[in-house]
């Protein structure tokens, strides 16, 4: 099977490390060879973030390049946009429509851009867009982001649900496992069509 | 069973097995997690040096009881300990001694792009370099077998791809080997006399690891097409494999000090036309050009930054997949100090001020980027105190009262203490403030010897700061609070002002630490903000300007107060406490 390939991007401190430590789990439990490249240091403090995910029957790479992703899960509009370069021709983007205005944007130096989400669909990406903390705070916690996106990202795959359940429970501490699995249904649940 | 590991965490599980039982390091980005993961282990004591020379001799002497022993660090940290590494080179060890340096090709988390293998080569040492995190894990356990065979420390350099990949790894079990300590002082007694007779056997040892180099495990040919025959390493190796598949020949080098010569000339028989991937510098290419042979290397590949598969691929002709791009330009990311970060306070006081301020490793170099930008030096750990003397000498009144060096408290620990000596002793008039988070922050939360924590987070020492300023001979000791802005300008003028060399110590835990309590987020009453964006200028990532109004994003204030103090309409109010 060829290599398949998932980004997570985001801010540093939104979680996205949860987030590619369950995409290993469960991909690793269903028998495929996994690579997972992490960010550390200083970019965790508040820029911007990138967690590659892949599998397949044989990894090379640990990083997925230009052109290469199948999906890019995003916590934050404008690092959807970022990272578009790296989505394949025809890859699909599940991304939370919060805006985190960066520091040129804090300071006045640059303005946030408006309608990314209608201009990635122009460019030519499949957007799955959808108000993830909303739906987080709904669960118990805005921190739950990270399962509602995995949870529509769950949406694209064949596996059964309770390989995402399994997953979950490998990997959330046992305090936090209902509010995480409340957000993960949320998720996986709701949201706009894939296009 | 099978399992995603880091290459961190494989390290240290190949520590483990290996039966190491003493592990001394101070973290760097990105080798810092060995440790960590290592403590986990009960069997293997663990510890955070103050720095990286401390923590290489501690392990040498460990090594020298007879105990398997270990330190890790970043790149720029073996140059820090570059003293010792160059002569236990002559030494030799007595149990194994395993030394792990990271580099960090891409510069994610580092002041420069050095190539750590420069250093193997000039102090004559072997170092193993992995490709994933099961070479990561079996190569720790060579390194040892290495080590004790030969008489010498072994280097293990990670990179950053490979230090901070999680791939599938399998576990052994564990043995310990011990040995007992034997004095001998012609062997660990370095001055000339012994010395000289001890370079000699370095040399042979050299000798003897080329021929291991030539024959043993740690490095392969795999054949592929034999058009083209690619030498490569580490995390490279991977790019390549992705980009060509078996449509080359591939030599793995998986010891990067010494090269097997006559393993590189058969292989270079084998294949039409040679080439090197390697990141950083060319060192197998000089190599190879050495054994008088025609590579291809440099002249296609970059020396700056880091590789992936569609740079490698596009640098040999190969067709690359296209992405999705938008027209306009994205505003940049570029990190930021976190919401209710201690420094905050502090370097947007130093701004209003407008003195020169000159900085150090650490989350609070931050403190040099927009709004606050009020930071111009950042060299290497402890540099702030020790340049802020000269600079003043140089200087002289004009810019004593009015120029501050910044430290933070684990940085001060590492190398900071003995700038202040220069300045206590030879006596500059120097305004000193240590950023006293109470943690080491941007590695990721390690304790250092003024938090009065260990690695495990037991009760340990604790350095009192004030008390050891004042031992050196400081007079002015001032404690500030970051949050409180005007008590920091009045302390900060106060000591600029001031005929004698002082100390501040400005003293706020890390926002991010777990026991720091969080005040609920602040809200900004909409009908009391007049949009002068008067708290824009402290920074703050959870406040924005929303149609001319400033509103605090509630997922991200942690209510620090600081944004109040720069409101003169008093529109932050705060909730009811949760």
């Amino acid at each position: 099977m060829e290599t398949k390939n998932i980004m997570i991007v985001g801010v540093g401190g939104q979680g996205s490390l949860l987030a590619s430590k369950l995409l290993g789990h469960l991909l690793l439990t269903q028998g495929y060879d996994v690579k997972v490249s992490e960010v550390h240091g200083m970019s965790q403090r508040g820029g911007s973030v990138v967690t590659y995910v892949r599998w397949g029957d044989r990894v090379a790479s640990p990083v997925i390049d230009e052109g290469q992703a199948d999906f890019i899960v995003s916590f934050e509009v404008l690092e959807s946009a970022r990272w578009l370069p790296y989505l394949k021709k025809d890859g699909q983007i599940v991304t939370n429509t919060q805006q985190i205005d960066p520091m040129p944007v804090v300071t006045g130096a640059a303005k946030y851009p408006e309608d990314l989400v209608q201009k990635m669909r122009a460019a030519g990406a499949k957007v799955d867009a959808m108000d993830c903390v909303s739906l987080a705070a709904e669960a118990g916690s805005v921190k739950a982001v990270n399962l509602v996106l995995l949870g529509r990202l769950s949406h694209y795959f064949d596996f059964p649900e309770e390989v995402w359940q399994e997953a979950i429970e490998a990997c959330v501490p046992e305090k936090f496992l209902q509010m995480n699995q409340r957000a993960f249904a949320l998720g996986r649940n709701e949201g706009s069509a894939g296009s | 069973m099978k399992q995603l590991m880091l290459g961190n965490q494989a390290v240290a599980r190949g520590l483990y097995e290996a039966g190491c039982c003493f592990a001394s390091s101070y973290p760097g980005t990105p080798s810092t997690e060995i440790t960590e993961e290592l403590a986990k282990y009960d069997e293997v004591y663990c510890e955070w040096a103050p720095n990286e020379k401390v923590a290489m001799e501690a392990a040498f002497g460990a090594s020298l009881q007879g105990r398997r022993s270990f330190c890790a660090m970043k790149h720029v940290g073996l140059n820090v300990a570059a003293d010792p590494l160059y002569t236990m080179s002559y030494t030799g060890i007595n149990a194994g001694l395993v030394i792990v340096v990271a580099d960090d090709a891409g510069m994610h988390s580092s002041q420069n792009e050095q190539d750590s293998r420069h250093h193997a080569v000039a102090a004559k040492l072997p170092m193993l370099e992995p490709s994933d995190s099961q070479e990561a894990l079996e190569f720790t356990k060579l390194a040892f077998e290495i080590s004790e065979k030969f008489d010498t420390p072994v280097l293990l350099k990670m990179c950053t791809r490979v230090a901070h990949s999680q791939s599938v790894v399998e576990e052994g079990e564990r043995s310990v080997p011990e040995k007992a300590y034997e004095k001998n002082i012609a062997k660990y007694v370095m001055m000339p006399g012994n010395a000289k007779k001890r370079h000699p056997v370095v040399e042979e040892r050299t000798r003897l690891l080329k021929e291991y180099a030539e024959n043993g495990p740690v490095n392969r040919i795999e054949p592929g097409g034999t058009s083209l025959g690619i030498i490569t390493s580490s995390t490279s190796y991977q790019y390549v494999t992705e980009a060509f598949g078996d449509s080359v020949s591939i030599l793995k080098i998986g010891m990067a000090n010494p090269l097997p010569d006559q393993l590189i000339l058969d292989f270079a028989k084998q294949v039409d036309a040679l080439a090197v991937v390697e990141e950083l510098d060319p060192i197998m290419e000089n190599h190879c050009k050495a054994l008088g042979l025609t590579v291809q290397g440099k002249e296609i590949l970059p020396i700056c930054g880091e590789f992936s598969q569609n740079l490698i691929a596009k640098a040999f002709g190969k067709p690359v997949p296209e992405g999705l791009h938008l027209e306009e330009t994205l505003p940049m990311r570029p990190p930021v100090m976190c919401p209710g970060c201690p420094h905050r306070g502090l370097f947007y006081t130093l701004k209003k001020i407008g003195c020169t301020v000159l900085g150090d490793i650490g989350c609070y170099t931050l403190g040099a980027v927009a709004p606050l930008g009020s930071m111009e030096l950042c060299l290497c750990m402890g540099a702030s105190v020790s340049s802020i003397h000269g600079f003043n000498k140089m200087g002289g009144a004009e810019t004593e009262h009015h120029t501050v060096c910044v430290i933070g408290d684990s940085t001060f620990m590492h190398s900071g203490m003995t700038g202040l000596a220069n300045i206590a002793y030879n006596q500059s008039n120097s305004t000193v403030i240590i950023l006293d988070n109470s943690i080491t922050g941007m590695t990721g939360h390690q304790q250092n010897p003024t938090t009065g924590y260990n690695i495990k987070g037991d009760p340990a020492g604790k350095i009192d700061l004030e008390a050891l300023c004042r031992a050196m001979g400081f007079h002015r000791v001032a404690v500030i609070d970051p949050y409180d802005l005007a008590s920091c300008e009045q302390v900060i003028r106060e000591e600029l002002e001031a005929d004698e060399a002082s100390v501040i110590i400005s003293r706020r835990p890390c926002a991010l630490l777990k026991y720091v309590k969080k005040k609920a987020p602040l809200r900004v009453h909409p009908d009391t903000c007049r949009g002068c964006k008067a708290c824009m200028r402290i920074g703050c990532p959870a406040i924005s300007i929303r149609e001319g109004k400033a509103v605090v994003d509630a997922t991200l204030c942690i209510g620090c107060g600081v944004c109040t103090q720069m409101c003169r309409f008093g529109a932050f109010e705060g909730k009811e406490e949760t």
